[in-house]
């Protein structure tokens, strides 16, 4: 039924769908490590655990420049998430003051069903404040972001359902800072090494290399609480790097678990379904030359 | 086509409704008694395919205008609220932004079947046009579509296509305007940008019924490209054809399903998870992968041509390059439909395919060094495979010996 030519053909039409490098960028990005997620691959989960660890350190840390403006309190109690109890969420929400222009006061205490607020009130505060850069809102920041994969290496991205370059590199930028611009800077067009400019800090994975933001995290900064029974999770930078990316993925992708979870259910079906079709078809077909 | 019509009203209500609306007869003659070659291959699955594409399109569209707001400062928040908050909404979302690739890989691969079996050939020449106004519709659906997120790749498509029009004398400028409702791309943009993508849909089902109609008439070309002869040649559509037809969907189904629920945003640009910034250019626009082979034929022209300049024709050569598909059936002098017979268009169909296919590539790379270069000979080979290769073929080509009819063929390739 399929002979050589059909399959043939049918490559070649793979290869031309696979001949859409919509996220092909070139000017030489820097290799990008992948990292190994939970939440890779058909069966991929959040780590509850880990998605709190993350959590811990974007309120310690990136919150106080980031916003998260599509993030409720409320979703922190979502399951697939970092699935905190109702009650810690409420009491988490009613540390937070919230501006509410019909409030005594014009401020209240926040409740489970307000969004994350924002450290800055405005745009122009956010870059007053930080040096006319303008930190970006985290809520699908690990969406935006990407890992280009040489040809041919990104077809295989379509067959293995690569979804995590915004994660892997989050990972490399927090931990691509140089103190000083390093050996491997690129020159500039006219032969003359590269200038960092004032206030400025130098990154391997950022495009340009110069970044606003200084380097946001030390080893040993936040402490995580080991529960009992549990090891002790390094504190590292490296580490911090995987829990916040982690955590900013599920901020991006609330739904992945439920979504995979699906889906796998959703394939097993239409495989089957397929395969009862196709007898069906043969059963008509029979005795019919054609 | 009644003259293969056996419907007999079973009932009294069946014959007093067959007297003033035939809608059962028209149903059986067309959906179920209508003769159709014994000999297709699954190629032609995807008409069947193809309309369930649009219906997905249509059906979960539908739901998400429900729940949208095409406001430039609410549009992207108003997705991100379908994905996160509307019940089912991060489904119906992507299957929408998904099933707009997969439409497109259907409809290449429909083409292109076309293209190799010379389905717009006489007497189908009408159906093979209304084909191709159904793909520039498409395109023109999709790329509103693209816009109405209003991430960075989304409002600068936008920017990027309507100038596009801007390079057209005389009437450019004010059809620039026109596009956008103003001079730049903004609100007025987004609006009547949504407004059209929720009427297109309806207009490509319209000439879609078109296209089954001229379909009707002749019957459906096959892979010998002889016409039927008689009843030995055909099986009623139902059962055989809706059945390989479900099939053929159902199979479909599953790498539509895959990126649905493994890979949703692998088929777009992480950019559009930005919302638009008419001050931030990204560094690399690319459009959706279904538009690289004619951005990569827009970008090759970056030449002028006695007194016009190279943007006016870049947009004459990527304005052509779909244009040209209305002349088809004149361009290809050879009287044989099936490329099965036609020793040398088989290599010249391949090459063209290649070519097809690098300038894919081609449209996502960035416009320079070796690339630009590389556009221009593959631009070059789109149009000489029409204007040049295609009328000379049929006059130098000795096709192979064709069957008498395709009950014939059948018979002699099941014994081979």
């Amino acid at each position: 039924m399929f002979n050589t030519k059909t399959i043939l053909a049918t490559v070649a039409i793979l290869a031309g769908l696979a001949g859409m490098p919509a996220t092909q960028a070139a000017e030489e990005a820097p290799h990008i490590e992948k990292q190994s997620w939970s939440f890779a691959g058909i069966f991929g989960t959040y780590d509850q655990n880990q998605l709190q660890r993350g959590f811990q350190v974007f309120r310690e840390v990136c919150s106080s420049c980031h916003s998260a403006r599509l993030i409720s309190f409320r979703n922190l109690a979502e399951e697939g998430g970092p699935a905190f109890s109702e009650e810690q969420v409420k009491a988490l929400a009613a540390e937070y003051d919230i501006a509410d222009p019909t409030a005594d006061g014009g401020t209240r205490k926040g409740v489970a069903a307000d969004r994350w607020p924002s450290p800055f009130a405005t745009e122009q505060d956010a870059r007053d404040a930080n040096g006319g850069a303008l930190p970006p809102d985290f809520s699908v920041l690990a969406k935006a972001r990407g890992v280009h994969d040489a040809f041919p290496f990104w077809i295989f991205n379509y067959f293995t359902g690569y979804s995590e370059g915004g994660p892997d590199y989050i990972h490399a930028l927090l931990n691509g800072y140089h103190e000083e611009v390093p050996e491997s800077a690129p020159h500039n067009a006219d032969g003359t090494p590269f200038e960092l400019p004032e206030g400025k800090y130098y990154n391997d994975y950022f495009a340009g290399h110069a970044i606003g933001m200084a380097p946001p995290l030390q080893d040993g900064q936040i402490s995580y609480e080991v529960a009992e029974g549990e090891a002790a999770v390094p504190l590292t930078v490296d580490q911090y790097s995987k829990d916040v990316a982690a955590y900013m993925m599920w901020m991006a992708e609330p739904g992945l678990v439920s979504r995979k979870q699906t889906g796998f259910g959703v394939l097993l079906f239409l495989v089957l379904f397929a395969g009862l079709m196709y007898g069906t078809k043969r059963k008509i077909w029979a005795g019919i030359e054609h | 086509m009644s003259e293969h019509s056996t419907y007999t009203p079973g009932s009294g209500i069946e014959k007093w409704l067959d007297e003033r609306l035939p809608i059962i007869r028209f149903s059986k003659e067309h959906l179920m008694d209508f003769p159709t070659p014994k000999n297709l291959n699954y190629w032609w699955t995807f008409g069947a395919i193809l309309v369930m594409c649009l219906l997905v399109q249509i059906v979960t569209g539908v739901i998400l205008a429900m729940h949208y707001t095409p406001n430039i400062g609410m549009a992207f928040d108003s997705v991100e609220h379908i994905r996160r908050d509307v019940n089912g909404g991060r489904i119906i979302q992507a299957t929408h932004a998904v099933g707009a690739s997969m439409f497109f890989a259907a409809v290449y691969i429909h083409i292109f079947r076309g293209m190799y079996f010379g389905s717009y050939k006489a007497p189908r020449e009408i159906l093979w046009i209304l084909g191709v106004l159904i793909f520039l519709l498409m395109m023109a659906t999709a790329f509103m579509g693209y816009v109405l997120p209003w991430g960075q790749m989304s409002g600068w498509a936008a920017t990027v296509i309507t100038n596009i029009f801007a390079a057209i004398p005389v009437i450019g400028t004010p059809l620039l305007e026109l596009l956008r409702g103003g001079f730049s791309v903004g609100n007025p943009t987004l609006n009547r940008f949504f407004s059209l993508h929720y009427l297109l849909p309806f207009v490509i089902a319209a000439v879609v019924a078109l296209h089954i109609w001229a379909l009707h008439v002749p019957g459906n070309n096959n892979p010998t490209g002889v016409s039927v002869k008689d009843s030995r040649d055909t099986l009623p559509f139902h059962p055989y054809y809706t059945m390989k037809d479900l099939f053929g969907m159902v199979l479909f189904m599953i790498p539509f399903a895959w990126f649905i629920f493994f890979a949703p945003d692998i088929l777009g640009h992480p950019d559009n998870y930005i919302q638009f910034d008419s001050q931030v250019t990204p560094a690399h626009i690319v459009p959706e992968w279904y538009f690289l082979p004619f951005y990569a034929i827009l970008r090759a022209i970056d030449f002028n041509l006695l007194f016009i300049d190279s943007k006016l024709l870049g947009v004459i050569f990527f304005g052509g390059s779909i244009l040209i598909l209305f002349l088809l059936p004149w361009l290809d002098t050879s009287k044989v439909r099936s490329g099965n017979f036609r020793p040398m268009f088989r290599w010249f169909y391949w090459l063209f395919v290649i070519n097809f296919v690098a300038l894919t590539y081609l449209g996502a790379q960035p416009a320079d060094g070796i690339y630009v270069l590389l556009s221009k000979i593959c631009t070059a080979y789109y149009f000489i495979h029409f204007i040049v290769i295609l009328p000379v073929l049929g006059r130098i080509e000795t096709p192979r010996p064709l069957p008498t009819s395709i009950s014939e063929s059948v018979l002699s390739k099941s014994h081979a």
